[in-house]
């Protein structure tokens, strides 16, 4: 697993406001990214409510988590979870027992810089709101992912998200080029919009101004891998996965696959 | 905009979403960098003239400070009135 470390990308998944699909994302990017053969580490910022194991599907294959290792009670090694499904792709949960002020910004350095020598992607699942534990997720980010739901309250956390990306992270503190920040909205659903009782993808577009990355449509296939702890993009006929890999495909800057008239996303943007 | 956008007088939910937003984010936009700093100067001025309706003052009188603190910014206005001369 030797990897270049300048290459290695530290990518925040965040959005303010809980329940939008953070989990859900992290847990599909990572997946994507290691099926592309891209060595990619997912991390659980949510101390005290860790749920990415749960949807990743390894929550019995536990044993220490990312304040152990902080806290140097156990090693980085034995933290990480190599997935069972897919090479190259490995989890560092977050722990149930304590919270989230155990994070400190010194020992999440130190555990980023020891992944960075080992991953090419390193996800950072935010906790939802704006306080310590978020800060901690986004502050060593080089790219963000704004997950954002077609409505009010998401729309306007996402925004206050973006204020702190570029006031509250290394990258705006050291004065360095600032986080690339991408778009993505999810739990989209077509019918809604065409009736003029939602959002569109573009209005959010025009509302943040920042690019958007991919649109996923609201799906029963979510729920249902969640229940199985498979990420969505292992799932074979699942549109919402399918939205996912165009997602990352952008994110790599590739033109995605042609999906006919399932092109959500091509729809929308006449391409 | 399509036939059926034409005959539908009211504005769809969508849309007044969107005119709500524009104007929340403008208005966080606006909070955030270094803007608070642009308009104190004429803070200052229309203060001073709104107290002068009451009271004699200077323009030294009134003083404008805006702090930071981790999360936040105070705006602190200090007024001092000079003694007995209130109209």
């Amino acid at each position: 697993m030797a990897n270049q470390n300048s290459d290695s990308k530290i990518i925040v998944v965040t959005s303010g406001k809980g329940g939008v699909g953070k989990t859900t994302t992290s847990a599909a990017f990572a997946t994507a990214l290691a099926l592309r053969g891209h060595p990619t580490v997912v991390i659980d910022f949510d101390v005290g409510l860790r749920n990415l194991d749960l949807i990743m599907g390894c929550e019995r294959r536990v044993v220490f988590d990312l304040v152990q290792v902080i806290n140097g009670e156990c090693t980085l090694n034995q933290a990480l979870i190599k997935d069972r499904r897919v090479d190259n792709l490995y989890i560092l949960p977050a722990s149930q027992t304590r919270d989230k002020d155990a994070l400190t910004l010194k020992g999440v350095a130190r555990v980023l810089e020891a992944l960075k020598k080992r991953f090419q992607y390193i996800i950072c699942d935010s906790p939802a709101g704006i306080e310590h534990g978020a800060i901690m997720a986004m502050y060593f980010a080089d790219e963000a992912l704004i997950i954002t739901n077609p409505e009010v309250s998401s729309v306007r956390d996402s925004d206050r998200i973006l204020g702190m990306l570029s006031s509250k992270t290394r990258r705006a503190v050291q004065n360095l080029k600032p986080i690339k920040e991408h778009l993505l909205l999810t739990r989209y659903l077509d019918k809604r919009v065409d009736r003029g009782d939602m959002l569109s993808a573009k209005d959010v577009q025009e509302i943040l101004a920042i690019k958007l990355l991919g649109v996923i449509p609201e799906s029963v296939s979510v729920l249902q891998a969640s229940n199985a702890g498979t990420p969505i993009t292992l799932e074979k006929e699942s549109d919402a996965g399918d939205a996912y890999h165009d997602a990352v495909a952008r994110f790599l800057g590739e033109e995605p696959p042609k999906r006919g008239k399932k092109g959500l996303f091509a729809r929308l943007f006449g391409n | 905009m399509s036939l059926l956008d034409y005959f539908n007088t009211q504005p769809k939910s969508a849309t007044l979403a969107k005119e709500r937003l524009q104007i929340i984010v403008a208005h966080q936009r606006r909070e955030r960098g270094s803007s608070m700093g642009d308009f104190l100067p004429a803070l200052q001025q229309d203060l001073i003239e709104v107290v002068r309706k009451y009271v004699e003052i200077n323009d030294e009188h009134i003083k404008i400070r805006v702090e930071q603190a981790d999360n936040y910014e105070v705006l602190e206005v200090n007024i001092a009135l000079p003694e007995s001369n209130i109209k």
